[in-house]
């Protein structure tokens, strides 16, 4: 019976509940003390305080900085640099936004700027691949029965198979998140900067947006296209297992 | 699409994310409940983005490299004796 029921439970807490049911949330979710307090110890000079903050950001800065910048050298340069300017700017730090959405802000201004030192095109300067008009289903349109079928039109050609059927130790292997992380690092950069902070990082879509600065709407088109894509990838991989075995 | 009231598959896909986000309005919501309810290829369709959500929350990377840590922690006494 439950079987056939839709699932809306909590669903928006997919991915974080997925990682609390993973073994514990990661630093990056665990709760931080108050942004006053924090901002204050740094401001003392407190090396503790800081290193939290490292433990907390340091590894999400440099994913996100990795979509801006080519190599790894350079995005540990830009996080290294993001640090400094947070310590630097932390007597100047109002609280006008969230401790951590200004450390990353900080991080996106650094890296455009080492961005456009590579000559890179820079994520968010143009709306070239942002723009929410454009065309670009969650699935091709030929998975579908056509407008004009009697019956079923736009309905599945063929019903998406399920992963659950699936053994256990094949969707968690360590080829499966090679697929996925392989999918994420072909996404487009506006694509890519959202689904990683969104589903890797596990930010909520109001500290993406402040991030990022770009609306709501607009993330939104961002994640899902990002997501389809990389559960396309992920189709494409298992069937191919599927066909072999 | 105007002449009936219900979504079919093509259109479903393209809500997945509003719907997970809860950001579908009350109306859309119940149409698409109505559906996934009626059509098993859209519940695994759903159901396989949530696993790719999933999948995605497992590249997380919880700790930061020791030279890293290293590296900042000189950076701030550097920071903090300037």
């Amino acid at each position: 019976m439950s079987e056939v029921e839709p699932q809306p439970s909590g669903p928006m807490d997919a991915a974080s509940a997925s990682r609390a049911g993973a073994g514990g949330a990661g630093p990056s979710s665990a709760a931080l003390e108050d942004d006053q307090l924090l901002v204050e110890a740094l401001r003392r000079g407190d090396e503790a305080a800081f290193m939290r903050l490292v433990s907390a950001y340091h590894q999400a800065l440099e994913r996100l900085a990795l979509v801006y910048v080519s190599t790894r050298e350079t995005a540990e340069e830009v996080v290294q640099e993001t640090w400094i300017g947070v310590l630097r700017g932390v007597d100047r730090f109002e609280g006008r936004s969230s401790l951590k959405t200004w450390i990353f802000r900080i991080l996106v201004h650094t890296a455009k700027t080492h961005a456009q030192r590579e000559g890179r095109s820079v994520p968010f300067s143009s709306l070239a691949d942002s723009d929410p008009e454009a065309e670009e289903p969650a699935v091709e349109p030929q998975r579908f029965l056509p407008p004009d079928d009697p019956h079923w039109p736009g309905h599945w050609a063929s019903i998406p198979r399920r992963w659950d059927e699936m053994p256990e130790q094949r969707l968690l292997s360590g080829e499966t998140l090679a697929h996925v992380e392989q999918a994420i690092h072909e996404l487009p950069p506006n694509q890519r900067s959202v689904i990683e902070l969104r589903d890797i990082e596990g930010y909520t879509s109001e500290e993406v947006c402040n991030v990022l600065g770009i609306s709501e709407t607009n993330q939104r088109v961002l994640l899902h296209r990002a997501r389809s894509k990389v559960r396309g990838a992920l189709e494409v991989y298992f069937d191919e297992g599927r066909t072999k075995s | 699409m105007t002449s009936s009231n219900s979504l079919s598959c093509i259109e479903l896909v393209e809500l997945v994310t509003a719907y997970l986000e809860r950001a579908l309005s009350p109306r859309d919501r119940v149409r698409f409940e109505e559906h996934l309810a009626i059509c098993q290829g859209c519940r695994n369709y759903l159901d396989q983005m949530q696993q790719t959500i999933a999948l995605v929350g497992k590249l997380a990377v919880e700790s930061v490299p020791v030279d890293a840590q290293e590296q900042l922690l000189r950076a701030f006494r550097n920071w903090k004796s300037s």
